[in-house]
């Protein structure tokens, strides 16, 4: 059993902290150069040698970490080092409740594709992002400049404020689907819906037997659309992502906490923040988007469709690997929506962050509860 | 010893090292803040072990992720940088103080083997949220009403203490 | 349970008194809150020792603990958020945080 967690951890340790977090500061450069209509960075060469500029995200951590430590005098030495800690670390111990597969029987054994499933799967990844807030806070307080300490001051009112958003617009999820834990969540929305469903509701209609064989795939997305807008709202301003990126204000404040901040430590602020970009992609993709499963294509159907030509054995490997793929997929589609927000709208004012959060997201989640908590008893189990 | 023992002395010993951490400073108050929030992560470790899932995940979201950022916020608002706090006027009492706590705690450490209950064995699915939401929401309901209006006395008490006076 | 009740009540115990003295020394009232905080988390983890202790008792008594906890964390927020709105008005006024510096009334 240990040798199974270590093998997820070490893929997960990979393909997304060590693959997809250089990946997406290309994806960054290169969709916003895209959006621009401009080239974008692609001189970064090994040996003459250009592949697109994806060699940039290599050159930028030699250059991280062979540039000098400077620490500010008058600074708090070691709240300055384990600052950047604090913010990194949370971003990538995300990930250990994150399904990338499903449950999957090779005969004797059954082996889950998430590092750790308790039932409480979706509140762990909110007290964690809860530490994360402590990195920011540290990193202005600790560097003796006041321009770290208002950068500082806005970054912990932010999160804080975002935090109460973020749990609130899952609420609906939650009671959706009864449970907290991704995978199972993953799970519930393998399975399709019909898209006329609801006419059967309404006195006096008639479905034709054609319009009630249309289906959608289960997905979050389909049972709470606006949780899903305000989900994604909060979660970004959790992340200080532009355009939520006041703490950082890269033109107003010189940058924020982190301006005292060079070499490796800022590499690793520079990298949690992406690190953290492919978390909430992982995030939204597996609570709204279906997760690993295929649309239309349930794991039950492909297992008996492969398994009736092929053996079964078999058939699961071919479900595991299309479903782990399926799953990148939409991790993929989501950090692009991600950029697509960051490139095209201008940043929020202070006050108009936290405007957003308590005025409008906190009203709209509550009734949100309420519209969902309704639907699902009028309705029954589902819809 | 099995790995929950031993996992349970390892928070132990953090949260005893980072609470001595915390009232013993006497430089940097947000040291010992950060003491504070390791302290809590700790204990939140120990309430997992002993299979309060909840209350631990909650006790790091509030206590460790709001209660101290506050505390954190206020500090950095008044800029307390400066801090010279050792013990000034009434040493002896305070010596004293903690003397008496020593004693206490010798006498409470004493009293402990052979005089508390005797521990069942743990039945499955113990300490699922499930249960204590029902809990909560059916014995305890006036319970969770009472909490949300202290909550609201907390949130109007605190916006009119810190209230500059309207000239 | 396979953790022994008596080292999680004794852990509880030390870390009271802990907090209990963190009270009386300091000066820094926000350090003074915080040891609050401190004995507050201590009373919490006796709680849940003893909840997971008589975990065999069924029907309504069985969370009890864990339920108080809850309280006790909403209690703990307000006192904390009233706390330090009087600590920031008492900056305000004497520029200070020194709690021997508003003791006024004592000789």
């Amino acid at each position: 059993m240990p040798v199974e967690v270590l093998i997820k951890t070490v893929f997960i340790l990979l393909v997304v902290v060590g693959a997809f977090a250089p990946v997406v500061t290309w994806i960054e450069r290169k969709q916003s150069a895209v959006m621009q209509d401009r080239i974008g960075a692609n001189r970064a060469d090994i040996a003459g040698i250009t592949v697109l500029g994806l060699l940039h995200p290599l050159a930028d951590v030699l250059k991280l970490l062979t540039k000098e430590d400077v620490v500010p005098a008058g600074a708090n030495r070691v709240m300055h080092l384990i600052a950047p800690i604090i913010a990194a670390v949370p971003a990538v111990i995300a990930y250990a409740v994150i399904p990338f597969g499903g449950v999957y029987v090779f005969g004797a054994d059954t082996i889950s594709l998430v590092v750790a499933d308790p039932d409480w799967g979706l509140l762990y990844i909110f007290a964690i992002g809860s530490i994360a807030a402590y990195g920011t806070i540290i990193a202005g307080w600790s560097s003796n400049n006041n321009w770290s300490l208002l950068g500082s001051l806005r970054a912990s009112a932010q999160m804080i404020s975002y935090e109460v958003t973020m749990g609130l617009s899952v609420v609906g999820v939650f009671m959706v689907f009864g449970t907290l834990s991704l995978q199972q969540m993953a799970l519930a929305q393998d399975t399709t819906l019909r898209l006329f469903g609801f006419v059967e509701w309404i006195p006096g209609l008639y479905l034709p037997e054609l319009l009630s064989r249309v289906t959608i795939p289960a997905w979050g997305f389909v049972y709470q659309p606006l949780g899903f807008v305000m989900f994604l709202t909060a979660i970004m301003a959790e992340n200080k992502r532009p355009p939520f990126d006041m703490p950082e204000g890269e033109s107003e404040i010189v940058a924020g906490f982190h301006t005292e901040y060079s070499g490796m430590r800022f590499g690793l602020f520079y990298m949690s923040e992406f690190i953290e970009v492919v978390v909430i992609a992982g995030l939204m993709a597996t609570i709204f988007l279906g997760g690993w499963s295929i649309p239309w294509l349930s794991t039950r159907d492909i297992i008996d469709g492969v398994g009736s030509v092929f053996e079964t054995g078999f058939a699961t490997g071919l479900c595991l690997i299309l479903q782990v793929v399926t799953f990148l997929v939409k991790v993929v589609a989501m950090i692009w929506v991600q950029m697509l927000l960051r490139w095209s709208l201008p940043r929020f004012r202070y006050d108009q962050v936290m405007d957003l959060c308590w005025k409008i997201l906190l009203p709209l989640s509550i009734v949100n509860i309420f519209v969902t908590g309704g639907a699902i008893l009028y309705f029954g189990a589902g819809r | 010893m099995s790995l929950d023992l031993a996992l349970f002395y390892v928070f132990a010993v953090m949260a005893l090292v980072s609470a001595l951490g915390m009232v013993l400073n006497f430089r940097n108050t947000v040291a010992s803040a950060m003491s504070l929030v390791v302290t809590m992560v700790s204990l939140a470790g120990i309430f997992l072990l002993l299979g309060a899932h909840l209350v631990a995940v909650i006790q790091i979201m509030v206590y460790g992720g709001a209660i101290v950022v506050l505390f954190l916020f206020v500090v950095m608002l008044l800029n307390l940088r400066r801090d010279d706090f050792s013990p000034g006027r009434q040493r002896a009492l305070k010596a004293a103080a903690v003397l008496g706590g020593f004693v206490v705690l010798a006498e409470m450490l004493r009293m402990l083997p052979g005089n508390l209950p005797v521990a069942g064995i743990l039945p499955d699915g113990y300490g699922t949220y499930a249960e204590l939401g029902v809990a909560l929401y059916t014995d305890y309901v006036l319970l969770v009403e009472m909490a949300s209006l202290l909550l609201l006395g907390a949130i109007v008490g605190a916006l009119i203490l810190a209230k500059r006076k309207i000239q | 349970m396979t953790i022994p009740l008596e080292h999680v009540i004794g852990l509880s115990a030390i870390l009271f008194v802990i907090g209990a003295v963190g009270v009386v020394v300091r000066r820094n009232l926000i350090v003074m809150l915080m040891s609050i905080e401190l004995m507050l988390n201590a009373v919490n983890l006796a709680f849940v020792g003893f909840n997971t202790a008589w975990a065999g008792v069924e029907g309504a008594q069985r969370m009890d603990g864990q339920v108080f906890v809850l309280i006790v964390i909403t209690v703990a927020a307000a006192e904390v958020a009233v706390g330090l709105g009087i600590v920031v008005s008492m900056f305000r006024n004497r520029d200070s945080v020194d709690v021997e510096e508003v003791s006024l009334l004592r000789w």
